[in-house]
């Protein structure tokens, strides 16, 4: 393939990569797409799961969450909270962590701790998914 | 006048001191060049988003199922003004002048006959307000712990005055900080938060897009509240970042300075010491040589 898509990656705190790539697959909310160079403009709501990212035939798989990818004819933005590359989670760290947010909604007593705890958990949850698949 | 050993106690402290001030001048420095490079670091997320949000506010300004958030909720009796401040100072006027702002602001306000509520981050802020406005101030965030500024920090302080708005405790929020102009000028300002419709119409560059219409999924009204509340964490995150330089960077300057008067104020004393001790061997060579005369 000639063309390359332009694809930044951008986390509150830094951005994360930018480049040229191939193809990248994005989940979002309502099911994955792909995104190939000269895509439509488009905007959609991500899914907390993993972005799939191929570049010269090799694909990289990272866990984004809370996020917003966005489509120009310069390129492909992801607005990302959080992204870890897959191959980096630390699944027991996670278990662990996934066991004290079921405990803490366990013990949470305000509105606003259950959110929280509830959100925690979705987020771990969606990235052990990632993990296994 | 003073004796020899108080001079030389004297210059023995102000040498302390200058010690301890120079000490923060570098610490300031190292910590000034890591605040700005995150406020760099920030800034390619803060511009798409106020980009994707200038595009679909746009969009949505019009339609009647706008957010408030968005739009407002159509009155502005009650104000929220968010003071930004260090937690620490020793500063210069950096905390002084933020609060001075916001005192200003509150007396303002006052007048024109609104209910003002005062949120302050930083503790040094809220030192200097208290005396005046503790009636008004409902929540103080302290950042001293915090390690890093980081989305989460910024996350807490945004979930918490989205849930205020969607309680309808006030109607138009401001953020009151610093703006880092450079390393030496730092100069306090207020914007408009939410709603966030006038924010993002005074400052976001405008997006790239050509004209090209863009396909939203599902659909841009739920794009736009979903991303809303995280438009305004990412504000105060920025706002934070910029602060924390303009912070660093006052500090700087301040320990700057005060290094260099404790220079000025040693070479002064040493000139008084030596010029007592001289003084001192005058006075006994000359008993010495009027003893002598004498016999």
């Amino acid at each position: 393939m000639a063309d390359k898509l332009h694809f930044d990656l951008v986390s509150p705190e830094r951005r994360l990569f930018a480049g040229e790539v191939d193809m990248v697959v994005v989940p979002g909310e309502d099911g994955d797409f792909g995104v190939l160079p000269k895509h439509a403009p488009f905007m959609s709501v991500i899914r907390s799961g993993a972005i799939i990212v191929t570049t010269d035939g090799v694909a990289e798989r990272t866990f984004i969450h809370g996020g917003f990818a966005e489509v120009t004819p310069e390129g492909l933005t992801i607005l990302a909270e959080e992204a870890i590359p897959v191959s980096e989670i630390d699944v027991a760290a996670l278990e662990q962590d996934l066991k004290n947010a079921q405990e803490d909604l366990g013990v949470a007593k305000s509105e606003m701790e259950v959110e929280q705890a509830q959100g925690r958990i979705e987020r771990l949850e969606a990235m052990r998914t990632t993990v296994a698949n | 006048m003073a004796s020899l050993k108080d001079l030389r106690n004297r210059i023995a402290s102000v040498k302390s001191t200058q010690k301890i001030t120079k000490a923060m001048q570098m610490v300031s420095a190292a910590k000034l060049r890591r605040a700005q490079e995150a406020a760099e670091a920030a800034r390619p997320y803060a511009g798409r988003m106020a980009a994707v949000m200038a595009n679909l506010s746009n969009s949505m300004a019009g339609t009647p199922g706008a957010s408030p958030l968005l739009v407002g909720t159509g009155s502005d009796e009650t104000r929220l003004l968010l003071v930004m401040t260090a937690d620490r100072g020793l500063c210069g006027g950096f905390n002084t002048n933020i609060a001075r702002l916001a005192r200003a602001r509150v007396n303002e306000l006052q007048r024109a006959g609104k209910t003002v509520k005062i949120i302050c981050v930083g503790k040094k802020g809220f030192d200097q307000l208290k005396r005046q406005f503790a009636s008004l101030i409902i929540k103080m965030f302290d950042l001293k712990s915090e390690k890093t500024l980081n989305g989460a920090v910024a996350g807490r302080i945004g979930d918490e005055i989205t849930h205020m708005f969607e309680a309808g405790e006030f109607d138009v929020c401001e953020i009151l900080a610093s703006e880092f102009v450079s390393v030496i000028s730092q100069k306090p300002y207020s914007k408009v938060l939410i709603p966030a419709i006038d924010a993002i119409e005074d400052g976001a560059d405008r997006p790239d897009t050509d004209g090209s219409v863009y396909d939203a999924e599902p659909d841009e009204e739920s794009i736009l509240n979903a991303l809303l509340p995280r438009y305004i964490t990412t504000v105060i995150l920025s706002t934070l970042l910029e602060n924390s330089a303009g912070e660093m960077g006052a500090r700087m300057a301040a320990m700057d300075n005060a290094t260099r008067n404790a220079g000025e104020l040693i070479d002064k004393l040493n000139l008084l010491y030596n010029r007592t001790r001289q003084a001192q061997i005058t006075t006994e060579l000359t008993e010495i040589i009027s003893g002598a005369e004498a016999l």
